[in-house]
Parts: structure tokens; C-alpha cells; sequence
């Protein structure tokens, strides 16, 4: 095994790895082996056992059970996924399965870690959602800049052809699939489905015009593809060996089953750690034993991104919520792909705000204006208010300038200390995908709660705005 | 759209019956109410970029801002364009898009008629609130010889983008980078070399997108326009044409529905530029033996005066046995001067050698029998199209775009049946190479014997569909006749079949349909079965059946034609048969030229009279549906230059005689009585007819031609294919700056399993033997052509192809051998 896969060593470590926190591991059961992504290990550990369970029943009796389990989608929206299979319009073929596998929201590596660690369970997972669905084509797409998983996918790919895991008759039964390997080139709009199939296909990764608002209408090639993120298909080994009831048994009622939380920034112990769905919460993981042992150097928690940079910021009152998406999107957030980014007491709330809104400007694919300019505009004032040049009417231009990218009141946390109620999720969206209003979430939740800090740089400027006040 | 019942929606209030299917912006414009947009354009697929068309829409889940270029109208919704969430979203959109626009209107050549301009001044805010440094680009880059691009201005529509894609298949201009620093840019090295780039800078919404012929010649507000025609090709797309202080500075596309949907090829927009050529002849021209000199032949010409230069041609005329008159060319001529010249030869002069084709056509009496298809029919979404002529994208650009549409977007089968791979073939069902001379044979196999794809196409063709047949001269290098055979076996294997004509130049139809072909007279009849109709109108008929072109330059070449007129026709480089031009030029009696240009034909010429040009003359032009629309002037001739039929009504006069009509409307009143296809029409209900002009019906009962022989092909010779391509010497093309050096230049160019047989290397100097002796010219090796073919373009620098080509052969063959 060491000859064909790559030692981990050429790589730079960029995120914390992955945390034991004692709870369920349906999903991270292998991570603690060296050797995790082996197939020599994944077989001693239980491998394609949910395959084998599938092959022995019928493919509607498989789909059924991932119905039954009410198995969310992991990347974002949500939705369950057992419900998504079935809106292919009847009778039309070929049909695909595509795996999301371009994890680039700020604060998200959990992905990255299950390609990286197991990829014969995401493989496995693709083998029995082709199972269900009668597909006989895969393809899986790895994010750009992720070497080591797309190196560890390919070996994996090559492994399990060989030992008659993939490919025609698999382990002897007239179920045939072919999974091919894809990486993008490094653009975040990629992660957007409509938009990761344009690219597949060979174009410019930019979203396609919605409706069809589902792919399993009209998808890759102009046939009904499934899109599916790569920690909803990794559940899929589990559920089938265990049975749905079984799955139900962990999290809450509306979401069961455990998740992936990606815990970055001022916490003492960062990390991927597994997490029952609904009953923990936030304070739970930040603070608890087993998780992120506290906010690092004993200082005060200042604000919390709950779901990827894409989401509202939430506070010290927000704590309690559990990890569960309705609660928090009534809060006036996202738990969206479960990337978590703390920032304590010491964090520069304006600072913060112009890195999330650089990053959107950057990425904006440049199809909608108002995604395309409104986002570099933003992005342009938020750089001159940090640099000193900022002028009072700037703030509520920032306001105004979110507005026309997504018009109306835009999701933000409460404010109880100045009696600020929460706007619930989601915004507004006139653009074709949601990220030009993505970015709105860092400057209205900045500016709602640290509006002084604004200000504050703004009156100590230390050099002449560009333009003088209109007519002052 | 779809057939069905109206979809009633509320707009601001209002009932408004939708089509069904009708996009919500479309159905809102059709009934007055006008909603901001960038990205939509009506022929192109909605994109949703721009979001200037946002609108307040309720269907049921209470109003949100939608995009209303993406939104097909759903019975009940409400809309609302006024409403305050609206103003905000139209105010917001354009304020961004003005963020990164320079702003340098009083610079730019679309001020005036800048959508950006107009929409902002209606629906934008009074001013910016942008204080940050704009986005800088290098101003203006070209993105080829006739398109500038300014990547400040552009507001990232995606519609020169979206056209390069999906309307002319040339992917030659994409967006690069992404965010704010987008640009719509080629990658480098690879210009963007399409046939139909004008068309970017005529949908660009802002003035990114500038034409090199009208850079700063202009304002728009100072433009006069009229709706007109363009005569350059036979499908008559139809332009508005534009002009200030009496010169004619652009071409637009009009949208016309059934003709070319708005678009046009480079070649038919950036020709003005030669109409304004300093070159043009300004008056007549008399050379030496006909201004009274001693030595006819190979004199200089000298301007002369109308009445010297008339008064020659009719003493020319007169007297003249009227077998010994030709009459050749007038594709050019308006519909009417077509008319007034047919009058002046066959019903004056009473001679029948009258022939607007130049050895390049197709049989009148097949032509005008067989059943015609529109372009709208031959486009029926899942028809079936078969190609049995020319690469259209090089001879008919805008019959062209409507083929690609309909067969790309709207699921038309595409069979072609060509000897080398056209602009088509990609999109194609059934491509199948044909060797000149056995396209009757193939058509035949589709039906009965056929394997593989030649039986698959048959099949496609036999499946009960509409089917039209696009028909013309595959080659320069074969007879008439091939294609004729073919055809009749398609009209004799498929039922209802239709033909479109493609033959390719200007205003042939019209010449065909005014009886300039011989044994025929005006109204798509013959000599034989209208005579009589004309006997009270013209002084005079032929006595029987003349010469056509080719018959003609063989009797002036043998010395019998003692006055051959030439209508614009420049035969010595239009003619397939160079050599037989250059005889019939050398012993024709007086030649008379009434042309534009002193082309290498008009040097040749006794008596030169200056013709008017398309852009300086109003009458009418039949396309190769049979569709007459209007030709407008915008400018005045120059000098004392005038309209064809003035040319030949002076003429008459000079005859003793006159052809009874001074103006337009005399000679349609004349036309009317005579011809039954015109009976019904006037220049006045044809202006009238707006973009969409009027089909003129009429045909005539079917000939079955004699079958043409051809003989074997041989394993030591190749077969010569000779075609057109859109850019070449052509006189009008060389007089225009844009279009002068866009022609490709001729190589030969062969199959690379004939060059390896042959023992020839690609690039090499070869000696190409044949009919017509030897050339030498470097051979290419190409996957383009067929096997057992030689594939040289015509008209083009390098090998001259006209001096292969002998009309009297039926086919071809030449030998390649290594040159010494």
C-alpha cells in the first residue's frame, strides 16, 4: 500500500483534522486509522457492507429506506435527499448521479476530510444511490485545490475497479456503474449545482437560469442528474447496514442522524467533530470537554458564524440554540454546511467583515450585475472605511448598496440590548444564485452590532475621503 | 410559440392576453408596456445577467421581484412594472451597472442611441454614489479588422457572446476572469474571425462593441435612414440603410421574420463601403475605336458625354441582326430596371440571347417548375433539410443563421449531400460526401439499395416529415445538369417535397422572374405560352428560343455576336470559364458595360455607361423565395451615374422608339398587366408590406430535363470541385475597406489518402494538368474534402480556379503531379 498511495507529508497541513469527541461515529467510525483510506482497511472495517445489503434487495426497496431515514442533504439547503431522488421525470435516460465534492464555503473542510480519510465510504455511498436509482454513470467532482483527496479518491477508484467494487457485474450481480473522477479549476460558484454541471460539461462554471430549479429535471447534458453532497452520500454504507430505524434512533425527530460540524477560529481545540443533529448546542461545542474545550486564551466570545461565511453572524445570546437548521434560520442565520467560525473579544468586527466580503467580491462569477458589481463595490467601501478614508455616510451606503443586491429586509440575528428583533432566513434573491446576497450577511450583522466600530474608524480618519460629502 | 389559448395575465391593472409560452417581458412589450432590459434580445435564449428587467410578479405566493426575460407568463399572474419595489430594483440595477461604465458618452459612438443612455435618463437615479476608482481596460481592443471592443463600457450582457454561440456557432469570444474585473475578450492568438461578427455591435446595448467602417463618422442623431433591401446575396435580408450628408455610413440588419430575423453576414453589412468607393465610375466611358478612334480593340477609355456614349451604343444597335445582340448579367438591377431592360432587348431589340445567370445557374424551366419552398417552410421545427448545393455559410451568411437555428435549436434534420464538407456538416445528421456527377445516383441509393448512412437518410427523408430541398451548383467545375438529376429524383421519391433556390447572386430571381433568361418573358413564363399576352404591350417578340450565357460567349468567341451588352457582369472573373470570357471579350463586335466599376470585363469595353449602385436607387428585389420587398436610396450617384432603367429608357430613345414608361410606378403598372405573378402587386403595396415584403406565387408547369452522362471517374485523376467562399476578389468586395483582405487566397486543396497515393507532400508545388493545360499551385492536405477530389476555392489570389474550368465538360478531372 505504501508504493501506491501518497504520503500525506507533501501536503500542507491547512485546517485541523478530525477531533474524537466519544459520540456516535456513523460517519467518522475509520478516521482514527492511519490507514483510513485504504481498501485493505475499509474492508476490515465493515467496507461495502451497506453495498453488499443493498445488492440484496430490490433498488425501490433501497430508495425507500433512504426516504425512511429522512436522510437531510449536507451541503447547504437540506433537503432530504430520499424526497430529491425521485423528482427525475419518468422515462428519461440515461440519467446521472453527480457528487458535490467542491467544499469551498469559508469555514468548511468537513468534506475535504471524508475524501480524504474514507473515500471507499463516499464510493460505496455512490455505488448504492446508483443502486437505487438504476444509474449506471457517476461522476465525482473534487474541488480544485484539493490534491490529497482527489489523489486519494483516484487510488480509491482504482482499488475498488480492481476488486470488482465498481464497474460491470459488481461483486457478481447484473448491477454495472462506471464513477468518473473531476476536478474543477478552483472557482467557489462551483459549488453551486447548476453551475459545478456547466463546468463538468466543459464551460465556464457560472449557475444556469432557474427554473428547472432541480437538476433531476434537466441536468448534465440535458438529462436528469442527482446532485449530491459527498457527507449525504457517505451516510448511505450506514443506513444500509443498519436500517433507518436505526439512524432515526440519533438526533432529533426532524433531523436525524449525526453531522459534520467544521470548527475553526478563537476555540481552544478546532476541528471536523461528528455531532448528533438538534441536540447539541452551540454552547455545548464550544465550550464542552469533548468538543472545542473553550474560547482560546479564556477570552469572551464576540460573535459566531454558524454556517460558513454565507451565514448571518450570531452572538453570546444565540448559544443555546441547538445545532439544529429551522431554529437557527428563525434566529436569522444558517447552519448551511456546517462550518463554524468563532471569533472572540480580540477580533476587529470591521476587519472581519471586509475578508468575508473580499472573498465574495472575488468569486462573484460575474453573471448578475448586482451580485458582480454590488459585491466589489461593497467590498471597495468596506476597504476605504478599514484603511481610514471612510466617510459617515459610507455605513448606511453599505446598507443601501446590500439592499439593491437583495432587496428588503435582510436576515440578521437579534440585538437585545437595542431591542433589535431577528429577521429570519433567508434573503431575498433576485439573482440567479445566492451568492450576491451571501455577501450582505457579514455587513448587516457587523453593522447592526458593532455599528460604533464603523463609526469609529470613520471619525478617526486619518487622511481625506476620496470625494467630499455631496453638498456639504 | 406554440398554438393554444391566450394566457390572461394582469399587467399594472390591465388584461393583457399572453401567447402561450410568451416570455413575460415579450408579452408585455407586444402590448405597450415597455419593461428596462440589457441581456434579452428576442431571437436569443434568455440568459438573465443583466437584471434590469426585474418586476414585481404575484403568482399566487404574494409579489416578488422576478426576472421578466425568464419568466413565461402563467395564467392569473399579476404583474406590476410601476410598482415601488420595482422603481428600486430598475434604480438599484442600473446604478450598479453604471459603477464600472466610463461614462464617456460624449466620446462614444453609440450615444444617441444607447440603451444604457435611454433606460438610465427613464428609469435610473439622477446620480452616482460611486466614489471609488473605476475598473480600468486597455480602450479600445480589436477583437478582429472590423470589430473594436472597449471592455470599460461593456455591462457584461452576455449578448455578442450569446450570439457568437448559439446564433452564428463561432465560440470565438467568451468572458474571461470573473467578479467585477469580467471581460468579454478572444484568447490570444485566435481573433474573432466569424463571418457574422457586425452582428455583436448591432445588439450591444452599450458602445462596447464599435464597427471599424462607422468608428466616428457620425451621430445618430444625425442619421437619416431608410428601410430597404440588401441586394448584395438572394435572400434580400433586410436593412435599415443609414446615412448623413448624403453618404451612406452603415448597414443595419432589420428584423424581418420571415427573411433574416434582424442578422446579417459581414459581406452583406460592410459592403456600403464600396458604393462610396472613390473608383466608382462617374460618368460614361467611350474607348478609342467606339469615341471614332482608329484601333478598336486595346485603346484607352476616355470619359465621354451620355449623349456620345448613347448615341454609340444605339448606332451599335441599330440595324444589328438581333440574333447577333447578347444581353448578359443584371442580378444586380432592381426588379423594375430588370423589367425595362428584358422590354428593351426582347421586345425592342427582339433578340432572345438575353441571360441574368453567368454559367453558374441552374435550368429557368426546372427552376421556376419545381414546387418552392419559403425559408420559413425549409426552418419547420422537425422538418428535414436537405442540402444538395453550396456551403450556404459561405454564399447566403443570413440563409445561413436561419438554417443553424432551426436545425440547433428547433430540431430540423439536416441531411447534406455535398462533395466536401460545408459549414454545416457539423450540425448534420447524415453527412454524405458526393462525388461530382453522382448525386443523382446517391439519391437514388437513399431510396432503394443504399447502406449505412446514404439508406439512414433516406429513411429520415421517407418518414412523411416536411421536406425541402436546398438546391444549387455544389461546384463551379460541374454542369447544370448533376444537380438537376438529383434533384428530379428526390421530387420523384418524395412526396410534397419543396426546393429553395440557392442561387447565390443579388437580385437572380428577379432577373428569372422578368424573363432575363432566354425563351422566357416576364411573369415565370415562356416565349411559347405568352407570347401572345405581350404582342399589344411590346413592339416586338424573338422569333425563337436564344442563347444562354455560355451559348452566347461560345458565339461571340466564334465571332458571331456583333454587340454584346453587359449588365454588371464581370464575366472575366465571375464566369466559371475564365478562358471562354477572355475569347468571347477578344471577338465580340462593340461591347457595351453598364457597370459600377471598371472592372478587368469593363476594360474591355467599347462604350462604358455608369450604373447607379443598390444604395442610390429605389425599386423592389425578389429574393430566392420569390419575396419582393423594397430598395431604398440614401444617397444620390455620382456624378452623372443613374438607375439601370433610366439607362435603357434613354437608350430606347435613341432607338427611335420608347418603352413606354418614365417612372416606377409605369413601369409596375406595365408589369402588372403583363405578368400574372404580379398582377396583384404594386411598388406601393410593397412598401407597404413593411419588413416582411410580399411573396409573389406563380409556377410554372414542370419540363422534365434530358439526363446528363457523365463519364467515370478515374483512379490517376482527381475530380475538381470549384466553390465559393464568402470572402474573395469579387469587385464590390475588393472596393470595400472591411471586407478588402478577408479573402482566404487558393491553394489546391486534396484529401491526405489521395496525397499519399498520389506521392505528394502537403505544402508542396504542384503541376495540375486538365482541359484546360497546366497550373501550378500548392497543394493542402485537408479532411474537408472528399476523396478522389481537388477542392480549389474561386475568385482568389493564388491559383485562379476560372482557368480550369471548361464550360463544356460536364465534370472535371485534373492530374496532379509533383512540379519540376
Amino acid at each position: 500500500m505504501a508504493d501506491t498511495n501518497p504520503s500525506p507529508d507533501g501536503y500542507v497541513e491547512h485546517a485541523p483534522g478530525y477531533v474524537v469527541n466519544g459520540g456516535p461515529t456513523l460517519l467518522t467510525s475509520r478516521f482514527p486509522f492511519e490507514d483510513s483510506y485504504t481498501l485493505e482497511r475499509s474492508m476490515q472495517t465493515g467496507g461495502y457492507v451497506g453495498l453488499r445489503a443493498a445488492l440484496a434487495r430490490t433498488p425501490a426497496e433501497v430508495h425507500d429506506e433512504v426516504r425512511q431515514a429522512t436522510l437531510l442533504g449536507r451541503g447547504g439547503a437540506g433537503f432530504p435527499a430520499g424526497v430529491k431522488w425521485g423528482f427525475c421525470p419518468e422515462g428519461v435516460w440515461p440519467r446521472y448521479l453527480v457528487v458535490n465534492g467542491d467544499e469551498s464555503e469559508p469555514g468548511t473542510y468537513k468534506d475535504r476530510l471524508l475524501m480524504e480519510r474514507d473515500p471507499h465510504q463516499l464510493i460505496e455511498g455512490c455505488l448504492i444511490t446508483c443502486y437505487a436509482l438504476g444509474l449506471s454513470q457517476c461522476f465525482l467532482y473534487v474541488r480544485g485545490e484539493m490534491a490529497l483527496a482527489q489523489e486519494r479518491i483516484a487510488v480509491a477508484l482504482n482499488e475498488a475497479y480492481e476488486a470488482d467494487l465498481i464497474g460491470s457485474n459488481i461483486l457478481g450481480s447484473d448491477f454495472s456503474v462506471d464513477i468518473v473522477l473531476h476536478w474543477g479549476a478552483g472557482a467557489y460558484i462551483v459549488g453551486e449545482e447548476t453551475a459545478l454541471i456547466e463546468s463538468l460539461e466543459g464551460n465556464r462554471g457560472m449557475p444556469r437560469l432557474k427554473p428547472p430549479y432541480f437538476p433531476a429535471a434537466i441536468g448534465l447534458y440535458g438529462q436528469p442528474t442527482i446532485v449530491n453532497n459527498v457527507e449525504t452520500l457517505s451516510n448511505l454504507p450506514w443506513i444500509m447496514e443498519n436500517g433507518a430505524d436505526a439512524y432515526k434512533g440519533y438526533g432529533s425527530e426532524a433531523s436525524p442522524g449525526t453531522r459534520l460540524f467544521a470548527v475553526s477560529g478563537h476555540v481552544q481545540r478546532p476541528g471536523v467533530y461528528e455531532v448528533e443533529q438538534g441536540v447539541t448546542t452551540f454552547r455545548d461545542l464550544f465550550y464542552g470537554d469533548n468538543y472545542c474545550q473553550g474560547i482560546r486564551d479564556g477570552n469572551e466570545l464576540k460573535m459566531f458564524i454558524p454556517g460558513g461565511g454565507s451565514a448571518p453572524w450570531f452572538f453570546g445570546e444565540h448559544l443555546d440554540l441547538p445545532l439544529e437548521a429551522r431554529g437557527v434560520s428563525e434566529a436569522g442565520s444558517m447552519l448551511g454546511s456546517g462550518a463554524i467560525v468563532v471569533m472572540d473579544e480580540t477580533t476587529d468586527a470591521v476587519k472581519a467583515c471586509l475578508r468575508l466580503v473580499r472573498f465574495y467580491a472575488n468569486e462573484s462569477c460575474g453573471k448578475c450585475a448586482p451580485c458582480r458589481e454590488g459585491t466589489s463595490w461593497e467590498h471597495k467601501i468596506l476597504q476605504r472605511i478599514y484603511d481610514g478614508e471612510g466617510r459617515p455616510s459610507d455605513i448606511d451606503l453599505l446598507l443601501s448598496v446590500g439592499n439593491h443586491i437583495s432587496p428588503g429586509p435582510y436576515p440578521v440575528a437579534s440585538f437585545d440590548a437595542a431591542d433589535l428583533e431577528a429577521v429570519p432566513f433567508p434573503p431575498a434573491q433576485t439573482t440567479i444564485c445566492p451568492l450576491g446576497p451571501s455577501a450582505v450577511a457579514p455587513i448587516t450583522s457587523a453593522i447592526r452590532r458593532f455599528r460604533h466600530e464603523f463609526e469609529a474608524l470613520i471619525t478617526r480618519r486619518d487622511s481625506i475621503p476620496v470625494a467630499a460629502e455631496a453638498g456639504a | 410559440m406554440s398554438d393554444g389559448a391566450p394566457v390572461e395575465i394582469t399587467v399594472n391593472g390591465s388584461t393583457v392576453a399572453a401567447r402561450p409560452g410568451e416570455l413575460l417581458i415579450d408579452a408585455c412589450e407586444r402590448t405597450g408596456t415597455y419593461i428596462p432590459r440589457f441581456c434579452h434580445h428576442p431571437r436569443m435564449e434568455p440568459v438573465g445577467m443583466c437584471r434590469m428587467c426585474l418586476v414585481e410578479v404575484d403568482t399566487g405566493r404574494g409579489p416578488a421581484l422576478q426576472p421578466s426575460c425568464m419568466l413565461t407568463c402563467s395564467p392569473g399572474m399579476q404583474v406590476d412594472t410601476e410598482s415601488e419595489r420595482t422603481r428600486s430594483a430598475q434604480d438599484g440595477v442600473l446604478e450598479l451597472l453604471l459603477v464600472n461604465h466610463p461614462l464617456d458618452c460624449p466620446v462614444c459612438d453609440k450615444g444617441g442611441e444607447c440603451p444604457l443612455q435611454d433606460q438610465t435618463m427613464t428609469f435610473g437615479p439622477g446620480e452616482s454614489r460611486y466614489v471609488e476608482e473605476k475598473r480600468h481596460f486597455v480602450k479600445p481592443i480589436p477583437v478582429n479588422t472590423n470589430v473594436l471592443l472597449d471592455r470599460e463600457r461593456c455591462v457584461l450582457c452576455d449578448r455578442c457572446t450569446r450570439f457568437a454561440d448559439q446564433v452564428a456557432g463561432d465560440r470565438l469570444i467568451h468572458f474571461l476572469e470573473r467578479g467585477s474585473r469580467t471581460q468579454v475578450n478572444t484568447f490570444p492568438g485566435e481573433p474573432f474571425s466569424s463571418y457574422f461578427s457586425g452582428n455583436t455591435v448591432q445588439i450591444c446595448p452599450v458602445g462596447a462593441l464599435t464597427a471599424v467602417p462607422f468608428r466616428f463618422k457620425a451621430r445618430p442623431w444625425d442619421l437619416e435612414e431608410v428601410e430597404s433591401t440588401s441586394v448584395l446575396d438572394s435572400v434580400g435580408s433586410r436593412i435599415s440603410v443609414q446615412s448623413s450628408r448624403g453618404r451612406v455610413l452603415r448597414f443595419m440588419g432589420l428584423d424581418s421574420d420571415a427573411v433574416n430575423w434582424g442578422w446579417l453576414s459581414d459581406r452583406e453589412r460592410f459592403v456600403f463601403e464600396a458604393y462610396d468607393h472613390p473608383d466608382r465610375l462617374t460618368g460614361p466611358l467611350l474607348s478609342g475605336g467606339a469615341a471614332g478612334g482608329q484601333d478598336p480593340k486595346g485603346s484607352t477609355q476616355v470619359s465621354a458625354t451620355w449623349a456620345d456614349a448613347l448615341g454609340a451604343t444605339a448606332e451599335a444597335l441599330s440595324g444589328t441582326d438581333p440574333d447577333r445582340i447578347a444581353v448578359l448579367g443584371g442580378s444586380r438591377l432592381t426588379n423594375e430596371s430588370q423589367y425595362a431592360w428584358a422590354k428593351l432587348a426582347k421586345g425592342i431589340l427582339g433578340t432572345d440571347n438575353v441571360d441574368a445567370q453567368l454559367g453558374d445557374g441552374l435550368p429557368v424551366e426546372v427552376l421556376l417548375g419545381l414546387p418552392r419552398a419559403t425559408i420559413d417552410e425549409a426552418c419547420t421545427p422537425g422538418g428535414t433539410i436537405v442540402l444538395l448545393g453550396p456551403d450556404p455559410k459561405e454564399e447566403l451568411g443570413s440563409l445561413y443563421l436561419r438554417l443553424r437555428h432551426a436545425v440547433v435549436h428547433d430540431g430540423a434534420t439536416l441531411i447534406e449531400l455535398t462533395p466536401h464538407a460545408t459549414g454545416l456538416t457539423g450540425i448534420a445528421t447524415h453527412s454524405i460526401r458526393v462525388l461530382p456527377g453522382e448525386a443523382a445516383g446517391v439519391v437514388r441509393s437513399m431510396f432503394q439499395g443504399g447502406t449505412g448512412d446514404v439508406a439512414a437518410a433516406g429513411a429520415v427523408i421517407s418518414s412523411g416529415g416536411p421536406v425541402t430541398v436546398l438546391w444549387g451548383r455544389t461546384s463551379l467545375a460541374e454542369t447544370d445538369g448533376l444537380v438537376v438529376d438529383a434533384a428530379m429524383a428526390l421530387l420523384e421519391h418524395v412526396p410534397d417535397v419543396g426546393f429553395l433556390s440557392l442561387l447565390r447572386r443579388g437580385n437572380v430571381h428577379g432577373a428569372l422572374d422578368m424573363g432575363m433568361s432566354p425563351g422566357f418573358l416576364p411573369g415565370r413564363t415562356t416565349l411559347e405560352a405568352s407570347g401572345d399576352k405581350f404582342e399589344n404591350v411590346w413592339s416586338c417578340l424573338p422569333g425563337e428560343t436564344g442563347l444562354g450565357c455560355v451559348a452566347a460567349l461560345e458565339a461571340a468567341a466564334a465571332g458571331d455576336i456583333d454587340v454584346l451588352v453587359l449588365l454588371g457582369a464581370d464575366i472575366l472573373a465571375d464566369l466559371p470559364d475564365h478562358d471562354l470570357a477572355r475569347r468571347a471579350l477578344e471577338q465580340a463586335g462593340t461591347v457595351v458595360a453598364v457597370d459600377l466599376f471598371v472592372t478587368s470585363t469593363v476594360e474591355c469595353a467599347d462604350i462604358v455607361l455608369a450604373a447607379a449602385a443598390p444604395t442610390e436607387v429605389d425599386g423592389s428585389f425578389t429574393n430566392l423565395e420569390g419575396r419582393i420587398s423594397v430598395v431604398a436610396r440614401g444617397s444620390s450617384p455620382p456624378g452623372t451615374s443613374r438607375p439601370d432603367w433610366m439607362i435603357a429608357v434613354e437608350l430606347a430613345e435613341r432607338l427611335g422608339t420608347d418603352l413606354g414608361f418614365t417612372s416606377l410606378d409605369g413601369i409596375w403598372s406595365e408589369l402588372a398587366s403583363v405578368s400574372a405573378v404580379h398582377a396583384d402587386l404594386s411598388l406601393n403595396l410593397i412598401r407597404a408590406s413593411g419588413t416582411e415584403g410580399l411573396l409573389a406565387k406563380g409556377q410554372m408547369p414542370l419540363a422534365m430535363p434530358p439526363v446528363t452522362e457523365v463519364p467515370d471517374a478515374t483512379e490517376s485523376t482527381l475530380r475538381l470541385v470549384v466553390t465559393r467562399s464568402m470572402f474573395d476578389n469579387g469587385v464590390l468586395n475588393a472596393h470595400s475597406n472591411a471586407l478588402a483582405g478577408l479573402a482566404p487566397g487558393a491553394g489546391i486543396r486534396v484529401e491526405p489518402s489521395d496525397l499519399d497515393r498520389l506521392g505528394l507532400e502537403d505544402g508542396s508545388t504542384v503541376e495540375i494538368s486538365g482541359p484546360r493545360g497546366e497550373h501550378i499551385a500548392e497543394v493542402v492536405a485537408s479532411t474537408q474534402v472528399m476523396a478522389g477530389t481537388a477542392h480549389v476555392l474561386f475568385n482568389q489570389d493564388g491559383l485562379d480556379a476560372g482557368r480550369l474550368i471548361d464550360a463544356s465538360m460536364p465534370v472535371i478531372d485534373v492530374r496532379l503531379v509533383k512540379a519540376r
